[in-house]
């Protein structure tokens, strides 16, 4: 294998969401997609309880040369992946720098103080502006929207990850992904999620 | 995940650490894995039960972690390899028969694996299996990374066969829960032969009868295998050091620590003045290789979660050798470097550190900082945690809540361990009002219903799942039924052990390896014990809420009214709808009902939300799974239920 290099080591992802969003199967998807290519990579993340209609976040650490922490440190993201928007925010808030790249899904998932009526869930717009403000790149992109149209709004993850690798600097493509799923999902399922990374690759161009 | 086993020796896989300790039972040869579900420890046994047929093992989700460790012991007996896993409460449970067990000694390689939840991310206490193993005499064995999860558990093997004595391989939710790399190595063959041998001499180790008596003689021998263990493990490869010679400070860590620790040196740029001693045989800790690196500087730090245990065993270690390596300053849990509580990560261990080292270190830039501060800011609001929508319990406690508004006694119910127990949270309307350990809820309830003669005259109910209820609900019962103690216990039967992922139970007809086998009936149970039973379904609402009122008016004896209906993340209901709902906006009063939005303010199910600019409850097509239940509520039925497409 040729000898792996990254401009920077660790390199580290957030994928961001609310439980049920299909974040921990992402966060599986793209890192076995780098471990193929004799990456290293740690996830460290959250589920049980927080699974329930919490904030759930998956941290993706890459590097040539090891594992790292299954926690990414405060400021230091290169790329957050959000699945739903105003957990971009919360995330940025935490993990946020000047450089970050910022990947969200415009769609959002009310938590249940915001129907209530107790809490404020801001205008997306303000979000956007937000993102912006507090990033490098900021990228919005209609994932759940396109995933209905697929049939199944869960398909919004796989988009977001075909997004995510124009993103990255990894030389990992559509062909990882097929690979990767092959070893996965039900043959039934492979043909749609092909379709959907495709997709999130080219809403990003 | 049959990956565990197709895949090729040498080549490296993610694996996620439950997933690695699950390949190195197997890469030893393991033959019968038992234990009882428990975030974060699930997956070990999950992945064991998926290869069962495979690889010839005998896998079993027990009744609860006491019972999964004797039957676990039962192969060690009979000569087999065996692994035993659970959470670090479950350590508790299991903690009498473990006394007996450190003190009987095993035959064919023991391991208990116990995920500790430091922090409790999913637990109600952030409890130590550390602590256990100390207590009863036998080695701990903690992971630094994914490859030494699987790597360790191979080894635990051997070394409890080694000194006849069960091993405890240490996790954490953050080993457990994240994953890496990991390279495969062999897997052996899989034809064992079990037979429990007892014609030798009775206090014969191999052929003699297996107990911890006579207790004085037993206790001298298990010592002996400690110290034995103080010897083997002087040259583990599982304790490392990294760093200069002779450095400013000395760092002792151990588990996900070490990661955050390896990080905390990397980003203050000092690793030229800091050694790491990474431990992986942390109890007993290996004397001769401690004084070594304790002799190459006088300040010592110790990073580990989530008490001061590594520290105290080093502090002690430290005094009995203090004349040869000196005086140390320590720095940790005791002397609040390091906090005392809660998980720890690797912008704490920063903290600490650059304040022994005396560096200035900014975890973020201030002008990036100052910007959250801008008034325009987007600020997300907080996410509470709640029922998933269509979950059964949310039906459930809108019944029981509505029943004890109704009764008007000022009733409570004694919570319990599970989904459920958010129903102390707006999601279950705030009900249940305490919390404790698996199957206390129904015990504090049998207290409570005996306090009439106090003049104590609020009902007393109490909630358990389906699982929890074989687990330890029922002893809790019989002692409720026995001393007629005046309570109303709701079966909250959801058809599996949900909370971890769907787990057999003994009420299923069905086995961890898929085997169809008795399945138990809980009304049956109930009965037997001699409680009177109803059984409803929750998402019937108004007969669910009548029935609990006319079961609390009763104040004769125990109760116990089961309400089934399937977990919505259960296979048979995941990813289907069983009703399209939607709202008719020509019937919604909107912010002019007289419920005062009912729906959306008090029911509060994520996929029925309030549509701010329409000034109407809409349902939200994308998280809404089509229960039906919130038909129900609407007190003009604008929420209207249709088949599903």
């Amino acid at each position: 294998m040729e000898k792996l290099q990254l401009s920077k080591d660790p390199y580290n992802i957030i994928i961001t969401g609310v439980g049920g969003q299909g974040n921990v199967l992402g966060s599986r998807v793209l890192s076995n997609m780098l471990v193929r290519k004799g990456y290293y990579a740690t996830i460290g993340e959250t589920f049980g309880a927080s699974q329930r209609g919490g904030s759930v976040m998956s941290h993706i650490r890459v590097s040539a040369k090891s594992t790292w922490s299954p926690q990414i440190p405060r400021g230091r993201a290169d790329l957050i992946i959000a699945l739903e928007p105003v957990e971009a925010i919360r995330v940025l808030m935490i993990y946020g720098n000047q450089k970050v790249m910022v990947l969200v899904n415009t769609r959002p998932i009310y938590p249940v103080g915001v129907i209530a009526g107790e809490l404020e869930y801001p205008p997306l717009k303000d979000i956007k502006a937000s993102v912006k403000e507090l990033s490098s790149t900021a990228l919005f992109i209609d994932a759940t929207d396109e995933a209905i149209k697929l049939g199944n709004s869960i398909l919004a993850n796989i988009i977001m990850i075909g997004a995510a690798t124009r993103m990255l600097e990894f030389p990992i493509d559509r062909e990882d992904f097929n690979q990767v799923i092959l070893g996965s999902l039900p043959e039934s399922k492979l043909d749609v999620n092909l379709k959907a990374f495709d997709m999130g690759a080219r809403m990003v161009g | 995940m049959s990956d565990l086993i197709d895949q090729n020796e040498g080549v490296q896989y993610l694996l996620m650490g439950n997933d690695a300790i699950a390949r190195g039972a197997l890469e030893a040869g393991v033959s019968v894995a038992s234990g009882y579900p428990g975030t974060p420890s699930s997956e070990i046994i999950e992945n064991l039960s998926k290869v069962a047929r495979e690889r010839n093992l005998y896998v079993e989700w027990s009744t609860n972690e006491k019972v999964a460790l004797e039957v676990a012991a039962a192969a060690s007996f009979a000569g087999l390899r065996s692994l035993c896993a659970m959470k670090q409460n479950g350590v508790n449970v299991a903690s009498d028969f473990l006394l007996h067990l450190a003190g009987s000694g095993t035959r064919g390689g023991m391991v208990l694996v116990a995920c500790d939840d430091p922090g409790g991310l999913s637990s109600v206490n952030e409890g130590e299996s550390r602590h256990f193993a100390r207590l009863v005499e036998i080695p701990i064995l903690e992971p630094g990374d994914f490859q030494e999860a699987k790597d360790m558990t191979k080894w635990a093997f051997e070394l409890s066969e080694e000194i006849k004595n069960i091993v405890l391989v240490r996790s954490v939710t953050r080993m457990s829960h994240a994953s890496g790399n990991v390279r495969f190595g062999k897997l052996p063959d899989t034809h064992r032969h079990a037979e429990f041998q007892y014609h030798g001499p009775m206090l014969d180790p191999d052929v003699g009868q297996v107990t911890s008596a006579p207790v004085v003689y037993k206790h001298s021998l298990q010592q002996e295998k400690i110290e034995k263990t103080k010897v083997i493990i002087e040259d583990s490869p599982f304790n490392t050091y990294y760093g200069p010679e002779n450095p400013e400070l000395l760092i002792i860590t151990s588990s996900a620590c070490y990661l955050y620790t390896r990080e905390a040196i990397s980003l203050l740029g000092v690793e030229h003045r800091v050694g790491l001693l990474k431990l992986g045989t942390t109890w007993p800790l290996p004397p001769k290789l401690l004084k070594k690196y304790l002799s190459i500087t006088d300040k010592i730090m110790i990073v580990e979660e989530v008490l001061p245990f590594l520290e105290e065993n080093v502090m002690v270690l430290a005094a009995e050798h203090a004349k040869e390596i000196g005086a140390k300053s320590f720095y940790g849990k005791h002397d609040g470097t390091i906090p005392m509580a809660g998980e720890l990560n690797p912008d704490l261990v920063v903290s600490a550190l650059s304040k022994v080292l005396g560096i200035d270190y900014m975890t973020m830039p201030q002008e990036y900082e100052s910007k959250f501060e801008l008034p325009d800011l987007a600020k997300a609001p907080e996410r509470e945690r709640t029922f998933c929508p269509g979950c059964p319990h949310r039906a459930s406690f809108w019944s029981i809540h509505n029943a004890l508004q109704l009764d008007n006694r000022k009733g409570f119910v004694c919570g319990d361990i599970g989904c459920y127990a958010m129903a102390r949270f707006a999601c279950g309307f705030n009900v249940n009002k305490t919390l404790h350990a698996m199957g206390s809820g129904a015990g504090i309830a049998s207290g409570f219903g005996k306090l009439g003669q106090f003049g104590m005259e609020q009902p007393v109910l109490a909630v358990c799942g389906d699982s929890t209820f074989f687990h330890a609900v029922m002893p809790a019962l019989v002692n409720a039924v026995h001393h007629n103690s005046n309570i109303t216990l709701v079966v909250l039967d959801n058809g599996g052990t949900a909370m971890t992922g769907f787990q057999p139970h003994p009420g299923l007809a069905i086995n961890a390896m898929g085997d169809e086998v008795p399945d138990i009936d809980i009304a049956n149970v109930c009965k037997a014990i001699g409680a009177k039973v109803e059984i409803r379904d929750p998402f019937n609402l108004e007969e669910t809420r009548k029935t609990v009122n006319g079961l609390i008016e009763d104040e004769e004896g125990v109760k116990v009214l089961i309400l089934k209906q399937e977990c919505a993340l259960s296979p048979d209901r995941k990813h289907k709808k069983s009703y399209n709902m939607r709202v008719d906006e020509t019937l919604c009063l909107g912010e002019n009902c007289g419920c005062n939005r009912l729906c959306t303010r008090i029911f509060r199910c994520p996929g029925l939300v309030w549509d701010k600019e329409k000034k109407k409850a809409r349902i939200d097509e994308v998280i809404c799974v089509g229960c039906g239940v919130c038909s129900y509520i609407c007190p003009v039925a604008a929420i209207k239920i249709g088949e599903a497409a």
